[in-house]
């Protein structure tokens, strides 16, 4: 999700920009200038990088370019456009922000930014912005501040303020520039969200004033040709707009600018606008964003005192950097790039995959397949179950098709990749095959087997479980060199996290396919090692089953969902457990007490074995803790579920029960045993143990993950907590483990 | 059928590459099939749509057309085997148009006719077809023809609209035959159109010929010049009487009328032409409705037989049809760039090269079209990587490109302009002395047809 929004460099800095005489454009470093007649041409191409990113350097030297044109009496119009055509500029260079400590320095950063854009804004030549590529951020600030926006209509070419899911907001003009092109409510969707949107949109919208299309192969490769032709298009335009033979008319409809009028004075702004907005943002965020409510500020301020909003958004800026949200996110950020790397070496090729078992997962799986152009054989043992997994992967497409994400020859030309079969013989050819069939490991091992008297010798095995050992399914294959974990989550559709689970005796190679298809298939890959529940179940059974002792406490389960909700999860931790299905966390406590030991324990299995038996398996049967029966409102508690907490009630004890005590009981249970796996070497790194929270459970993005959070907590309020909770119910179950308390006796950080 | 035809002569093509030499060389000939030959084929003058045909249907026109071949070649019904003729946009009443044009046209009722379908190349179908049938000794004299009227269309109750006519009988009593007849009056109002655009790309074919115009960079000059060239050109040719395809065509009523000439052709100067504003792509596109292809109702028919039968028969066959071929690529971005694919397969597999053609006839959807066709066979680029060769092909000369004018100024009746492409070239093969003549023509789908034309005779 916030790949490729902004962009790190990997390259240092040029700070000495301001050392350049405005005389020798031979030695800008990140732009070039060119003439076309009487038009001037900056290509900006960042040397060595994918992305053009705005980094210090581009700041300043774009500037220089700037003035140089408007100095240029032979010049009578310029073009800005990028030299590279997958990127016009992909956003702020993060790690400019990233190294700084301080809110004031930050804040002078982006005034210097915002004076350059100033500078070709009130250049009296007309100025065209021709993108191709990302344009987000400070990228798509940079369009703003240009006059004139013409824009290639391609997937890659997509416009956004991501900002926000960096805990930041758009510092270079952004805040202000926008809201002279659109409605205060479009303002408020880009800017809140991050969302991406494609030329053509962009243009209905008012925030690009000329769309083109993509071209084809032709004279050179098409987005060659692409790249000239919008060169050339961007051109004439500006020629045009220079000798008035085009003249820009953004004229709104009365009535846009009368709905706009109003909509911006400040009573209505106050009362109906921000009040509305502030709400869903409190409401989604229980307030532990700083950023959208910073954004909703400065937004504001444009609209009711431009005079001070230049510095509002410097300021806000310069704030919102130093926040640890900020740095969470942006921590998070970093760690989900490193996990769409492939560290892997190179896999076997993948041309053809077989998923057996076509219930929610293995559709999931072949539907991400698919998409991705590869051919999947999708089985499963009955019509019935496999009709079912085929709707699904159709529903879904559907959607993709009425969004808009795809035409119909690509929808069917993606469909006609699945082959779905009830004859098991069809995955003969398959390189890699998935089984998705239910958690019982002698099934399992059956379907290996069956798998290998079909598959040749070198297809590759992978298993979808959640928490069974891959060593002993794997003891049932001939070939346990091929096979390997690889656990989704779901809606696969959704979900980004894919944990790749090696025993010991996977092989490289095995390791380095199934890395390779997962980060096809979008997917961000986290390499675990064998253990019982790998790295995301075995964290989040001890912090469920906590959740049951604080239901057993008599705390309500809605009470429960919004404490944990308040602390930063996307679902309460009650509704998740039915989400997830209490018949399938009972059936993983099980396991894992047995493996790890009453560590992992906490309220009752009896309790939920109870519940799941009286048919209470969460919200697919209908009921579970609350009752799921269609009807609108607040969540109904399962009678059930009641008279079982009554049954197995515990009494709380007073002096751990405050709300963050709660809180912390129940997350520190989540986070020692993901300090236990790191350091029993389970996970590589605490950032692979982040991504993996965050992605594969909602670990509150803000705090960046477990490690991240016991960084920004402080590990040694953490431990304290922990032994006061210790010394109050059974030891073990919150004992720090060795790392977390030599974290907490020497201050070491798990991020430097 | 056709599949049976290229296995028998797989071996034999082997053999006519070897020879590739010998620039005479025939391609037909050499395989184990009869010398098929075009005897001649006619054609209603071409009229913009709307104008002189408006009343008409494209039956009436198709009628006309074979009726004028029968008679002009003297065919005795019992020399035709079958007619075959293309047709685009089909009127519902007449799906075999061709059954129901030769019943009109006086064809005895024991000859059979079928229609076919393939865009802007279905006459092209139709020819191929009839060699097909001649090929595999199934006939020895086919009649293969095109229509287009594109000045009447159906035009359709959309699909709400057609579901709730089709419910009403089935609707058994009042309310149910109310609630039924309100979804049918909400409807009626929005009709449907016979669609414009591509299928599967959604994309119509000026846009993407805009865009391909732009891919191999010509300019809306170029494009305006060579729209000049064409009606020039067909204003010459149709002055000094090459255009002799041409049939009358007798319109009866209150003021009857015989139209004897193609309407649509208008030499108007550059600054008129590069005054307009772009037709598909704007601001910013080069293609207008001077330099494009413009709606046009015609018809036309050709008859085609062995050289031994015609020869047998006293016929004077007016050139060979030796080879054809066709292509297809992608929809989207070389919707119309099959002649650039077509030309160098097929004179490769004649053996002939560039310089063996003396005559090129190219159908002209756009000037801006035709011109990225010459500049995709002249690119290294292209050539390479998209066509697989291992360098460019080489340029189609101007010189021997639609000297009577093509599609931008005669007109271009969809389903019609593959036979009169067929009949031009053999024409100008005649006039300017050559040996071999290709034509080759681009069509929705992303299709494309290439024809090799040898002079009879020569």
């Amino acid at each position: 999700m916030l790949s490729r929004l902004f962009q790190s460099s990997s390259t240092p800095l040029r700070y000495n920009v301001r050392l350049f005489s405005k005389t020798s454009p031979a030695m800008l470093s990140t732009l070039s200038i060119e003439k076309n007649g009487d038009v001037g041409i900056v290509k900006i191409d960042l040397p060595k990088m994918k992305e053009n990113v705005l980094n210090r350097a581009l700041f300043s030297e774009i500037g220089t370019a700037i003035d140089q044109l408007g100095a240029d009496d032979s010049v009578k119009s310029i073009v800005v456009m990028s030299g590279k055509q997958n990127s016009f500029v992909a956003g702020a260079d993060i790690f400019m922000i990233k190294a700084q400590t301080s809110a004031t320095v930050v804040q002078e950063m982006a005034k210097e930014g915002q004076e350059q854009f100033f500078r070709i804004e009130k250049t009296k030549k007309p100025i065209v912005a021709a993108i191709m590529g990302t344009c987000m951020g400070g990228g798509l600030e940079l369009a703003l501040a240009c006059h004139y926006r013409i824009a290639v209509n391609d997937k890659k070419t997509q416009l956004a303020f991501p900002e926000v899911m960096l805990g930041l907001l758009p510092g270079a003009g952004g805040t202000y520039r926008l809201p002279r092109h659109v409605p205060v409510q479009t303002v408020f969707d880009m800017m809140l969200t991050g969302k991406k949107i494609k030329a053509d949109k962009a243009k209905k919208l008012g925030i690009i004033d000329q769309v083109i299309q993509p071209l084809g192969d032709g004279l050179g490769p098409a987005s060659e040709n692409t790249h000239k032709y919008l060169e050339s298009v961007a051109v004439n335009t500006a020629r045009d707009l220079a000798n008035g033979k085009l003249k820009i008319n953004r004229e709104k409809k009365f009535l846009d600018k009368l709905t706009h009028s109003v909509m911006t004075s400040a009573f209505v702004l106050d009362n109906v606008v921000l009040k509305m907005a502030r709400d869903k943002v409190l409401k989604m965020t229980a307030g532990n964003y700083p950023a959208p409510l910073k954004i909703m500020d400065v937004v504001r301020t444009g609209y009711v005192d431009p005079s001070k909003v230049v510095d509002a958004e410097a300021k806000a800026f310069g704030e919102l950097s130093q926040t640890f949200q900020s740095k969470a996110l942006v921590g998070l950020f970093d760690g989900s790039t490193d996990a769409k790397r492939n560290k892997y070496g190179q896999g076997l090729p993948v041309k053809e995959i077989a998923v057996v078992g076509a219930g929610l997962m293995g559709a999931g799986i072949a539907n991400v397949s698919i998409d991705k152009g590869i051919k999947s054989v999708l089985l499963d043992a009955n019509q019935a179950g496999l009709e079912r997994g085929q709707n699904q992967i159709a529903t879904h497409l559907n959607g993709q098709l009425k969004r808009k994400k795809v035409s119909q020859l690509e929808k069917e030309r993606i469909y006609n990749h699945l082959h779905p079969s009830i004859d098991f013989t069809a995955m003969k050819n398959a390189d890699l095959v998935i089984e998705a069939v239910f958690e019982d490991l002698p099934l399992k091992q059956k379907i290996v087997k069956q798998i290998e008297s079909i598959v040749g010798p070198n297809t590759i095995i992978a298993s979808n479980t959640s928490a069974l050992p891959i060593k002993d399914i794997a003891a049932a294959s001939s070939r346990p060199d091929k096979v390997i974990g690889m656990h989704y989550f779901s809606p696969v559709e959704k979900m980004q996290l894919l944990e790749v689970i090696v025993h010991e005796g996977t092989s490289k190679e095995t390791l380095a396919t199934a890395a390779q298809l997962g980060l096809k298939q979008g997917k961000l890959v986290v390499v675990v090692k064998d253990c019982p529940g790998f790295f995301v179940v075995r964290c989040i059974s001890p912090m469920m089953a906590e959740v049951v002792r604080l239901l057993l406490e008599g705390v309500s389960p809605s009470e429960i969902d919004k404490i944990t909700t308040k602390f930063g999860f996307p679902v309460g931790a009650a509704t998740l457990a039915d989400e997830v299905g209490l018949d399938v966390s009972e059936h993983v406590a099980q396991f894992l007490a047995k493996a790890l030991g009453p560590r992992v324990g906490g309220g009752s299995i009896e309790f939920l074995t109870e519940l799941v038996n009286s048919g209470s398996k969460g919200r697919k049967s209908g009921k579970g803790i609350f009752v799921y029966d269609g009807k609108k409102g607040a969540k109904k508690v399962n009678d059930e579920a009641s008279k079982l907490i009554q049954k197995y009630k515990l009494t709380a004890n007073s002096a751990c029960s405050s709300t963050e005590d709660r809180q912390i009981r129940i997350i520190s249970r989540f986070i020692n045993e993901a300090a236990i796996c790191l350091q029993e070497g389970v996970i590589a790194s605490p950032s692979d143990g982040d991504i993996a929270s965050v992605f594969g459970v909602g670990f509150p993005p803000f705090w960046g993950g477990p490690f991240r959070f016991v960084d920004l907590y402080g590990a040694d309020k953490l431990v304290r907590s922990m032994e006061k909770f210790a010394g109050a119910y059974e030891a073990v179950q919150f004992e720090p483990c060795q790392l977390l308390k030599d974290h907490a006796k020497s201050g070491k950080k798990f991020y430097n | 059928m056709l599949r049976a035809i290229n296995s028998t002569i797989a071996p034999a093509r082997a053999a006519s590459v070897a020879a590739s030499t010998a620039s005479t060389a025939s391609t037909t000939s050499k395989r184990n099939i009869p010398n098929i030959v075009l005897v001649d084929a006619v054609r209603t003058p071409f009229a913009v749509s709307g104008t002189l045909y408006k009343d008409l249907m494209a039956v009436d026109l198709q009628k006309e057309a074979i009726k004028a071949l029968i008679e002009r070649t003297n065919l005795p019904h019992e020399h035709l085997d079958h007619i075959v003729c293309g047709t685009v946009i089909q009127e519902p009443r007449t799906s075999n148009i061709a059954r129901e044009a030769s019943l009109l046209a006086g064809v005895p009722d024991k000859i059979p006719a079928h229609t076919v379908t393939l865009a802007c190349i279905s006459s092209n179908v139709a020819m191929t077809q009839g060699m097909g049938m001649i090929a595999t000794g199934n006939a020895n004299a086919v009649i293969a023809g095109g229509v287009e009227l594109l000045s009447d269309l159906p035009i359709r109750y959309n699909k709400s609209a057609r579901g709730a006519l089709l419910g009403f009988a089935k609707a058994k009593d009042v309310p149910s035959k109310l609630k039924v007849g309100s979804e049918f009056v909400k409807n009626a109002l929005f009709p449907e159109l016979p669609v414009v655009t591509e299928f599967s790309s959604g994309e119509t074919m000026g846009h993407s010929g805009d865009r391909l115009a732009a891919s191999f960079n010509i300019s809306r000059r170029e494009q305006d010049e060579f729209a000049m060239r064409s009606h020039t050109f067909a204003a010459e040719a149709a002055k000094n009487g090459k255009l002799s395809d041409i049939i009358p065509v007798f319109l009866d009523g209150k003021k009857p009328v015989t139209i004897k000439a193609d309407n649509g052709i208008r030499v108007s100067s550059m600054d008129k032409l590069s005054s307009l504003k772009p037709a598909f792509v704007k601001p910013h596109g080069t293609i207008t409705a001077a330099n494009s292809s413009y709606m046009t109702d015609g018809a036309t028919a050709a008859l085609i037989m062995t050289e031994d039968f015609a020869l047998a028969n006293g016929y004077k066959p007016k050139a060979y049809l030796r080879d054809y071929m066709y292509v297809s690529q992608d929809p989207k971005d070389q919707l119309l760039l099959s002649p650039a694919h077509v030309i160098p397969k097929l004179l490769d597999k004649a053996g002939l090269g560039l310089n063996d053609i003396d005559v090129f006839e190219i159908h002209e959807a756009f000037a801006g079209q035709v011109l990225a066709n010459i500049e995709a066979m002249d690119s290294d680029y292209f050539c390479t990587e998209k066509m697989k060769r291992s360098g460019k092909y080489g340029r189609v000369p101007l010189e021997k490109l639609n000297l009577w004018g093509g599609s931008l100024s005669i007109g271009h009746p969809f389903g019609a302009t593959g036979v009169r492409l067929a009949i031009h070239s053999a024409h100008r093969l005649k006039e300017e002395k050559g040996q071999y003549a290709v034509i080759a023509a681009c069509a929705a789908g992303g299709h494309g047809v290439g024809m090799l034309v040898e002079a009879y005779g020569k």
